[in-house]
Formats: C-alpha cells, structure tokens, sequence
C-alpha cells in the first residue's frame, strides 16, 4: 500500500492515540506531583517516536523493557506494570 | 473463510464463544495449560485440571464439530513454589498419550525469576525425554525482553530440542526476530491492552514473513476477544491481501506446526 492510502486506513486512529497519550500527560500534570519511574520511562519513550528509522515500535518497547540479564532472586508478585525504573538501567 | 485458533484457554469461556468461533471458520482449538487466575493449593487440583483438559473440554467442542487440543504443564505464574510445581510435572507424563496431547505448554517465564528457570528447564527436560513438542510463553511488557532471551538461552542448552518444533508466543517486534533467527516458530498474541493489535500484527506479518508465524487470541478470562484470529483476517484484507495469503498465515501455517504431531488432525 503507498502513503495516501495507508493514511486513509489508519490517520484518524493514530490522531485518536496521539491525542489520548497528550490528555493522559496533561492529566499527570494536574495531579499532586510524585516521583514515579514509570512516567519517567515513559517520557524517554516518547523520544523514540522522533528519532528516525524504521523501528520505533520495536524501540519503545525496548525503552520500557529490563535491561538486565540475570534471573531474579524471588518474584515481586505475578504481575507486570509496563515500565522499568531508569536509574536499574545499565 | 477458515483458520486455526492456536491458542486459547477454553476453560474460562462460555459455550457461545465456541459457536461463534465455528461460525467464523475456527476448524480446530489448542488449548495450552495456564493460570487459573488463583494459585491452586495442591497437585490434586492440577490432576483434575488435566482431567478438564483433555476429556470434558474436547467433548464441549465435539458439539459443535471443533476439534480440541490441548498443551499441559504448570503455568510460570505458579512456579515460584519449586515443590508444588515438580509434583505437578510428575503428573504429566500419565496425561502425554491421551488423544488431544500435543505437548509441553504454556512453559517458560512470568517475572523471570530463579525458581521460575528452574521449572522451565525441568520441563523442557520432560519434553525432551518424552519426544514432545513445547508451546513456550514469554512474560508480559517490561519482563517479556529479558525474559525471551533467557528461554532461548534453556532451549538451545540442550541439543535434543528441535527448533521447529517449539512456538514460542507472545512476541512483539522487540522479540520477534530473535525467535526466528534462532529457527523457532513464533506466535502473535491480539489481546487488548497487554498484547498486541490487529494492525501491529500485520506490520509484524510484512516486515518478519510468513514463515513459522501464527496468530492467536489467547483468550480466557481476562478481557480478551476469542474472535480476534478472524478479525485480524478483516485487517490483512484492509491491507489488500487476496484470500490465499490469509489462508496460507491463519490456516495452513498453523497446521504445518501442529501437524508434527501424529495426533492433530482435522475433521473432513
């Protein structure tokens, strides 16, 4: 498919989340400010959508993934919360 | 038009989805071993699982003329007590010749911890003695990189795994190649939320090729869709893809997988 119509399929869902992911940022900025990794990785995912290349999905995902490769000692609990704190990151 | 639902977790779903899904074109059902939304407090209750599994389940398809397979295993999520989960792999091979068996599945990681790698590779270990075919999971969002990569550092430690014969499921764009360039197969999960999309799927189905690829729903009981294998159908035809490109991604490539196994075989 070429750009116009790729455009035609998917331009009105992308402006949809483009616009949900700038309400959730300025609804962050409302509330009581507090430290949260996840904001923080979140922030230096967004970067990934300006740089160039044909990856970016593939780098914010890698931006909001652990970086390590050892095993863990024990589990924190069964779930995931989509982030990993910046400062663990080598 | 018709496809293979890979993987779907039929125990947590009502009756219609099956009738949906048969009138969808789903011709046959894999139902890989998983968590049950709640530890269970003994391998007893695993026993009746498997039971579940392979005897009351098929027979909830048979009415509406869908064949069911199924994957067994104890789930990542309830491998961090090391002594429950050997009790439950000693179980398994008792279930490994009854009819709807494929192999091995849902193994492998959830938080990437110490206990669950040595479950994982307890099971890989059962597989291989048993000849059997592995349905891997890979954990979910920020533990899902790191911890394919340490399922692909067990499978490939020992020799007796056969690459084309292991799926490994749940993978994104950041995992898929690695996967594939290791010679697995690779599943891709449409699930809201945590997963993936219908349109990041047929991005992934462009860039990485057909080859050693399925999609599935992954349904249960979280909120999941058991349709979302035919709607990615909607999307590649969005995407102008003619009929026997579809067929050849949600059929034919999910039944040359399966079909390693002697026991998978469709109606007709």
């Amino acid at each position: 498919m070429d750009r116009p119509q790729l455009l035609d399929l998917y331009f009105l869902d992308a402006r949809a989340r483009l616009i949900d992911i700038a309400a959730f940022l300025d609804r962050l900025d409302r509330a009581a400010p507090a430290d949260d990794f996840r904001i923080e990785a979140f922030r230096l995912a967004l970067r990934e959508l300006d740089k160039p290349g044909p990856d970016r999905a593939r780098r914010v995902l890698l931006a909001l993934s652990d970086p390590t490769r050892d095993p863990a000692a024990k589990s924190p609990g069964k779930g995931a919360c989509g982030a990993f704190p910046v400062q663990s990151q080598p | 038009m018709r496809y293979i639902e890979p993987h779907a977790h039929m125990v947590s779903r009502v009756t219609d989805d099956y009738l949906a899904m048969v009138m969808a074109g789903c011709a046959a059902v894999c139902e890989p071993a998983f968590w049950a939304g709640f530890d269970r407090g003994s391998a007893q209750g695993f026993y009746d699982y498997f039971c579940q599994l392979t005897d009351y389940e098929p027979r909830r398809a048979a009415r509406y003329q869908l064949p069911h397979f199924c994957w067994l295993c104890i789930n990542p999520k309830e491998a961090e007590d090391i002594g429950l989960a050997r009790e439950v792999i000693a179980l398994i091979p008792q279930f490994l010749s009854r009819d709807n068996v494929l192999g091995i599945g849902e193994i492998g990681l959830n938080k990437n911890t110490r206990n669950e790698l040595l479950i994982l590779e307890e099971h890989v270990r059962l597989a291989a003695d048993h000849g059997q075919m592995i349905l891997v999971h890979t954990p979910h969002l920020e533990d899902k990189w790191k911890g394919t990569r340490i399922i692909l550092d067990v499978l490939r430690a020992d020799s007796r795994i056969n690459p084309e014969r292991v799926i490994i499921d749940h993978v994104e764009e950041h995992t898929i190649g690695m996967v594939l360039d290791a010679g697995f197969w690779a599943g891709i999960t449409l699930y809201p939320e945590s997963k993936c999309t219908p349109a990041r799927a047929v991005d992934m189905f462009e860039t990485a090729g057909a080859a050693r690829l399925w999609l599935n729903s992954a349904c249960d009981w979280g909120q999941s869709d058991p349709l979302a294998v035919p709607k990615a159908a909607i999307e590649l035809r969005r995407r102008g893809y003619p009929d026997p490109i579809i067929d050849n991604l949600l059929f034919e490539n999910p039944r040359k997988f399966l079909s390693q196994s002697p026991k998978f075989r469709l109606n007709g």
